[in-house]
């Protein structure tokens, strides 16, 4: 294991008298990529600038290989070895090439000894061709390579990434995330990207921190967050669908039976007898059979149900089954043709007990 | 850091080099003389012949300030100038009287005339008594254009105005131009209304206005100007040897004669009679 | 009408024949706008970017003065640094009333609101993260003004310019602080004042089609910078 880049200990911000953000403490490990997600207004750009040493802390300490980001030139030296890129490309009025080298000329590096270096960065962004035009005449995609192009001419050791793809279409932001996550590799470049997107944080992540009201919700790998998130927020924002109030009737070797409404469902887990849970249930984990067949399948929990209704969301649709209790499973498009799913049609549905993750119900 | 030097160099230099540009008299002290005058000996070219001998002669640099002769007076008495060229006797009495100036000397006259539309709509050509003509204008309701500055014109019509009884103030026929004689007898023409100037002036520019010389020779039209020098017992900075060089100067036996044929060349009379050295009575 | 040919044709036989005081008048015009507003763009942008960046308690204030300081007539200006400049006023021990110089200072002081107003408004329009970019850069907090700065340099052009055509064009506080001396202070505007005064039509037309040619091709370069294609 590597050692710890950056660690961050009793942060807090507040802007206006108004407390922005509250962070206990984390750690990032060298070479790691760790996403910060959740809604907007949560803090993630301004832990980003926290990380960045870039807005005033009420107090709080960053610490960089161990040593306090301190201000004066501790914080400058901290700075010329990180690099930060934002949403908007935020390009000199100068011309590509130009761009790229302003991280090195504000080091003072010598004109002649930069060619090579920038050269090499153009051509991991894909942006050689465009060297000598101007920064103002390239498209959104253009520019916000040329944006990475310039954060990775420094080299640094850290990069902090402010919602890098939200302004951009989703092919140019499919082979922008390709090259970045190419780039990371070869430089083995240690990363914090805030992002509103989880499908963009499950790509590239080591780590995920969920963020919620200016703190860190739950960190952890991206299974960890996604599949046992903490409270229900955390589970609303990777995209828990099912959330359910139950009870635990038995718990016995692992295997939970929790009573919800006047269904009874099974869960892994532990936990006390008589205890109010919530469950949360992916809407991935749920498969969808017809109605009456036993399905092949050694899952524990299948569920006669009705469905209430079918909407496109995307590449597949989302069929909402009362069976007893509202239960959220994501299908193809071809399963809602061979299975004839429209709303008022009896099915079964289907998840394994291992699919449901168990929380106590905070206050109960 | 090291262009931030270099550029903060240029820039410094540039402003020394701009202060010494600026003022190459004040370099040397003592040099500079300050001299408030009226328009009219600017507007007729002649200190633009007088000033260059005087310089040439002495070293000092004249820097002339034209404006009226009360402006230039209340400069006088603030100490903002050296050497005074007015025409405004009464003005220049209470100058003296207030210990502002010292060494008063006659100059140079002309007269002043009232010129109009060769229409003559006020009928007034060829009277003899001046108050008696403006009385006229007044009563005809033709337009009479005034200084209206405190310049020694508008002080000598101010008085023209008492004699002939009329108060001209705020009545429709009176108009005030605020501007010096060269302007106001453009306005003037350009109006076709009346106007007091000093002959001066109108000689110079004669060519272009297109009016007439309707009243002159009555002796209340005389125009006399008078060479002061700031008291320097009041106000210490006052150039006090650079004024009195001057004041000798325009009153000396050459210049003088320089004034008495200034402008024959090219208006066929002179513009001003040198008065060096007579009686003065006023 | 036919005056004014014969000003136009004296103004090109004035030009074309390099007319010694003409040439005279028209380079100390030159060099007097030109060093005023290069002063007032150091202090002008200085102080706009200063604004324009730092968060201070009355601020506002500086703002307001800023651009009230935009439209003040020239003539207040020139009566002010008249009464500074007299002998016996606060700034009477350096000389400087009815000299060049006092013409530099009185321009200064009328083009610097202009040049600060635009420059602040130019820096404050840049988008506020691009702060963040730069320092994210590893840069300084001087070599971040400049960068910003940089930026700004179109909107800056035109500052200088809108400084610039100000001043050589002002007459009022000129002729009040410079006095109109031959050959010492006397610039294109008040000679035109002058001409005029003199019923010297031709030379004033011609002095006056002088000054027309300096604001034209002041304007053409701004138009020029304005016009500029600068696609987001």
């Amino acid at each position: 294991m590597k050692g710890v880049i950056l660690s961050v200990r009793n942060l807090k911000v507040s802007r206006g008298g108004v407390p922005v953000l509250d962070i206990p403490g984390f750690e990032i490990r060298t070479g790691e990529f760790l996403s910060l997600i959740g809604p907007n207004g949560t803090g993630k750009s301004t832990l980003l600038l926290g990380l960045a040493g870039l807005i005033r802390k009420d107090r709080g300490e960053i610490g960089f290989h161990g040593k306090p980001v301190e201000n004066g030139a501790r914080l400058l030296d901290y700075r010329r070895r990180l690099a930060m890129v934002f949403q908007e490309p935020l390009l000199f009025d100068a011309t590509v090439y130009e761009n790229v080298a302003s991280g090195l000329r504000i080091r003072g590096m010598a004109r002649s000894s930069m060619r090579p270096v920038i050269e090499e960065n153009l051509a991991l962004f894909d942006v050689a061709h465009l060297s000598s035009r101007s920064a103002r005449k390239i498209s959104g995609g253009e520019a916000q390579r040329t944006s990475l192009a310039r954060a990775f001419a420094t080299n640094p050791e850290l990069i902090l990434l402010d919602e890098p793809f939200a302004s951009l279409d989703p092919p140019t932001k499919e082979a922008i995330v390709q090259d970045l996550g190419h780039a990371m590799r070869i430089r083995g470049t240690t990363a914090v990207m805030a992002t509103h997107d989880r499908m963009d944080a499950l790509r590239l992540s080591d780590r995920i921190a969920v963020m919620d009201g200016g703190g860190i919700a739950q960190i952890g790998t991206p299974a960890e967050v996604m599949n046992q998130p903490v409270s229900e927020a955390v589970a609303a924002f990777v995209g828990v669908e099912t959330i359910l109030k139950g009870r635990v009737r038995s718990s016995a070797g692992g295997a939970l039976q929790v009573e919800v409404g006047s269904r009874e469902i099974f869960c892994a887990g532990t936990c006390e007898q008589g205890k109010e849970v919530l469950c949360f249930i992916r809407p991935e984990h749920v498969t969808i059979y017809p109605e009456g067949s036993r399905p092949d399948s050694s899952a524990r929990n299948v569920l006669s149900g009705t469905i209430r209704s079918v909407q496109p969301i995307g590449m597949l649709y989302r069929v909402s089954i009362d069976c007893g209790f509202s239960l959220n499973a994501h299908v193809t498009g071809q399963s809602v043709d061979d299975l004839g799913l429209l709303p008022g049609k009896g099915v079964t549905a289907v998840f394994k007990a291992t699919a449901v993750h168990v929380i106590r119900k905070p206050g109960a | 850091m090291k262009m931030l030097n270099r550029s903060f160099l240029v820039i410094m230099a540039l402003f020394v080099a701009a202060i010494l540009a600026g003022s190459p008299a004040s370099a040397a002290d003592g040099k500079n003389l300050i001299l408030a005058t009226t328009t009219s000996t600017q507007d007729t070219g002649l200190l633009d012949l007088l000033n260059p001998m005087f310089e040439k002669k002495t070293g000092y640099f004249v820097k002339t300030i034209a404006v009226g002769s009360g402006q230039a007076m209340a400069m006088g008495s603030k100490g903002e100038a050296d050497v005074l060229l007015v025409h405004s006797p009464a003005a220049e009495k209470k100058f003296m009287e207030e210990g502002s100036g010292v060494n008063r000397k006659l100059v140079m006259h002309n007269d002043f005339i009232i010129v109009g539309p060769p229409s003559d709509p006020a009928g007034v050509k060829g009277m003899k008594s001046a108050p008696e003509a403006v009385k006229q204008i007044a009563a005809k309701g033709a337009l009479f254009l005034s200084r209206g500055d405190n310049s020694g014109t508008h002080a000598k019509e101010k008085d023209l105005w008492k004699k002939a009884g009329v108060n001209p103030e705020g009545q429709k026929f009176y108009q005030q131009t605020g501007l010096g004689m060269g302007q106001t007898l453009n306005v003037a023409a350009e109006k076709k209304g009346y106007t007091l100037a000093d002959r001066g002036t109108y000689l110079s520019l004669k060519k272009n206005l297109g009016m007439d010389i309707l009243v002159d020779g009555d002796k209340t039209l005389l125009n006399i100007y008078h060479v002061i020098v700031v008291n320097p017992e009041k106000f210490p900075k006052v150039n006090t040897s650079a004024a009195r060089a001057y004041a000798d100067f325009v009153v000396s036996k050459d210049v003088q004669a320089i004034i008495g044929k200034f402008g024959v060349d090219k208006y066929g009379s002179p513009l001003f009679f040198p008065d060096a050295g007579k009686p003065d009575n006023d | 009408m036919e005056l004014i040919l014969e000003g136009i044709r004296k103004a090109i036989w004035l030009l074309f024949t390099f007319d010694p005081e003409v040439l005279g008048i028209t380079w100390l015009s030159l060099k007097v706008s030109g060093l005023a507003t290069f002063f007032s763009l150091f202090i002008g942008i200085s102080l706009g970017t200063v604004v324009a960046l730092a968060r201070f308690p009355g601020r506002r204030l500086v703002v307001s003065l800023i651009n009230t300081g935009m439209g003040v007539p020239p003539v207040v200006v020139g009566l002010f640094v008249t009464i500074f400049l007299w002998r016996n006023g606060p700034l009477g021990f350096f000389e400087l009333l009815y000299t060049p110089t006092a013409i530099i200072l009185a321009q200064a002081v009328i083009a610097t609101p202009i040049v600060a107003g635009i420059s602040l408004a130019s820096i404050q329009k840049l988008p506020e993260a691009l702060r963040l970019q730069i320092l994210a850069l590893g840069a300084t907090r001087i070599q971040m003004v400049r960068m910003l700065i940089r930026e700004a340099r179109l909107p800056l052009l035109a500052a200088v310019m809108a400084g610039f055509g100000g001043v050589i064009s002002e007459v009022g506080a000129s002729i009040m602080v410079g006095g109109n001396i031959k050959g010492y202070t006397r610039v294109l505007t008040t000679a035109t004042v002058m001409e005029t005064g003199k019923g010297n039509f031709d030379i004033a037309i011609a002095l006056g089609v002088i000054l027309l040619i300096f604001t034209f091709c002041i304007n053409a370069i701004l138009t020029g910078i304005q016009q500029r294609e600068r696609p987001r």
